[in-house]
């Protein structure tokens, strides 16, 4: 069942003549997450604050579950949920205060403030920090309870910038798995430039950069685009170059210090030139010890996509 | 409308967790205890003196102005310091994201904030009208007279907050915002001093000219107007201040 939860038209801001974000488009449905991905100064924290309503976007709509966050602010909000860049924790209340703050500013009746709060703070693991102040706690609980005011009150829309700055490793698995939970009832936006976290926890994903999206779809079509071309090969004992060039489906070889960089005919093929490569080695006592995929990490990716931007 | 009570709780709440709001109903109870004390005793003496009949004056409208005119001139400067923290300071901890995301309006947020601070301020007036009505004990009290001191000094103190929250919402640093709002009021208290004649609108300005109505006792509903669009402008100043935020980023 296909539910819009977020419906993002020609989103533009601009200050001066400066347009730090430029004629954004999506769709969001029920239950799905997606991943905002960019460098730094991309525009992703201004997208955030004007799919929350704390800035007014110079041009463009944003409908929350079909209601027009500028025309009715206060029935779109309630259906929103949002961690800014900084947690925003009153340092001089305990955590169970500020939880119960949020959970009756967001419309939470006053007899399901507790359960709420018990609820949430058991999903965010926070049980134990119950009665400290906000202000004595550690960034990466600071954090979980910046994500913990922004899930209370069950929003149709989480909307989290950088939810797993300045955790732990393990406190960012247990955010990430929150995360992956949360997508099941709720659409989950997370801003990131962290990219193994976008493939971690997200269906969709898009890439914007200078303002603009220059990458958006699903998370198997970006991994599509990392199919690896080359294989790394390391011998005991190499032959020489037109030997190796001469295997089925390699294209050309380049000798490096100790590895040897196979690059293929038709990426995405590793499999099968590896098992050529292993059976040649074999009979020709070249003594493999080394093969892999030449993995183009996602931040190649990311790289090639955003300056292609650049260069055009 | 229940948010605006959500949002004046979590203030008073905020204000009661710091010191300050102790220390401030604290040294007010001292100063003003002081005072009276010290007005008891000059009461004595001056009525002592006053032999005709047409010399002799009441309690209350010997002591209660003399206390609250003192009270005024001690919340001009405890308000600021009140006032101060309630926006730039939210701002500078980046925690106004916090109320703007949630679904109330602005009006409320700045509504809940000034309930929540008078709130307080009712607390001050409540406990020096207290004091100023023990005397119920060794004298006859014109009520009455007690209450409209008691209502001038509240509304100056609302004009105050309403004012200080302003400021507060001009800027991050919370000791600018209590300067500036500090010498607006006293700009605004002594105004009418630089009138040249008496038909001067420095006089209507004046805060003071508004108040002392009400300290002799006399209910003027021009002057309550007066301080209920004073309270009014400031707040909607400051909303609109608020909006320009998310307007201009």
């Amino acid at each position: 069942m296909d539910t819009v939860t977020v419906e993002v038209r020609d989103l533009t801001r601009t200050y001066g003549n400066n347009a730090v974000v430029r004629d954004v488009n999506f769709n969001l449905n029920k239950g799905e997450v997606l991943g905002f991905l960019g460098p730094n100064g991309a525009g992703k924290s201004t997208t955030m604050k004007m799919l929350t309503g704390n800035l007014a976007p110079t041009a463009g709509t944003v409908r929350i579950c079909g209601i027009d966050i500028l025309e009715n602010p206060r029935d779109a909000k309630a259906l929103i949920g949002y961690l800014p860049e900084t947690p925003p924790l009153y340092k001089e209340l305990t955590v169970d205060e500020m939880l119960a703050l949020a959970a009756r500013m967001h419309g939470v009746s006053r007899g399901h403030v507790a359960r709420a709060v018990a609820q949430t703070k058991e999903r965010t693991g926070l049980l134990e920090m119950g009665g400290r102040l906000c202000e004595n706690l550690s960034t990466g609980y600071q954090q979980r309870v910046g994500i913990a005011q922004a899930i209370i009150h069950n929003p149709m829309v989480v909307v989290l910038d950088e939810p797993t700055r300045g955790l732990d490793p393990i406190q960012i698995r247990d955010i990430r798995a929150l995360i992956k939970e949360l997508g099941g009832e709720h659409s989950v936006i997370l801003s990131t430039h962290i990219l193994p976290e976008v493939e971690m926890v997200c269906d969709h994903v898009q890439i914007i950069h200078q303002g603009q999206l220059v990458f958006s779809g699903a998370i198997d079509d970006l991994r599509a685009s990392r199919k690896s071309s080359s294989l790394i090969v390391a011998l005991r004992r190499p032959p020489g170059v037109d030997v190796l060039q001469a295997l089925d489906g390699v294209a050309a070889a380049e000798i490096t210090a100790d590895r040897i960089r196979l690059r293929l005919l038709e990426s995405g093929a590793t499999d099968s030139v590896a098992e050529g490569v292993v059976r040649a080695a074999v009979a020709n006592d070249w003594g493999l010890y080394h093969v892999a995929p030449d993995a183009t990490s996602l931040e190649d990716v990311f790289l090639h996509l955003t300056q292609l931007e650049e260069t055009a | 409308m229940k948010m605006i009570f959500v949002i004046a709780g979590k203030e008073l709440r905020s204000l009661f967790a710091s010191p300050m709001a102790w220390v401030i109903l604290a040294m007010l109870q001292l100063l003003l205890g002081l005072f009276f004390a010290n007005g008891v005793d000059r009461y004595f003496v001056s009525m002592q003196g006053a032999m005709a009949p047409e010399q002799r004056m009441g309690f209350t409208a010997f002591v209660v102005p003399q206390v609250f005119g003192i009270a005024v001139l001690v919340l001009l400067t405890a308000v600021p310091l009140l006032t101060m923290r309630l926006i730039a300071e939210e701002r500078k901890s980046q925690t106004l994201v916090f109320l703007f995301s949630a679904p109330v309006s602005l009006f409320e947020i700045v509504l809940g904030k000034f309930v929540g601070l008078m709130t307080f301020i009712t607390v001050v007036v409540m406990l020096l009208v207290a004091m100023a009505l023990s005397m119920h004990v060794a004298t006859d009290l014109d009520t009455a007279h007690v209450l409209t001191n008691a209502l001038g000094l509240w509304l100056m103190a609302a004009a105050f907050s309403a004012l200080g929250i302003f400021m507060s919402s001009l800027t991050q640093q919370p000791i600018i915002a209590a300067i500036i709002s500090f010498i607006a009021l006293l700009g605004l208290i002594i105004i009418d001093s630089f009138a040249a004649d008496p038909e001067s609108p420095l006089n209507y300005l004046s805060l003071m000219r508004h108040f002392e109505p009400l300290s002799n006792g006399m209910l003027s509903s021009a002057d309550i107007s007066y301080f209920v669009l004073f309270i009014a402008t400031f707040l909607v100043l400051t909303v609109r201040r608020l909006d320009a935020d998310r307007l201009r980023g």
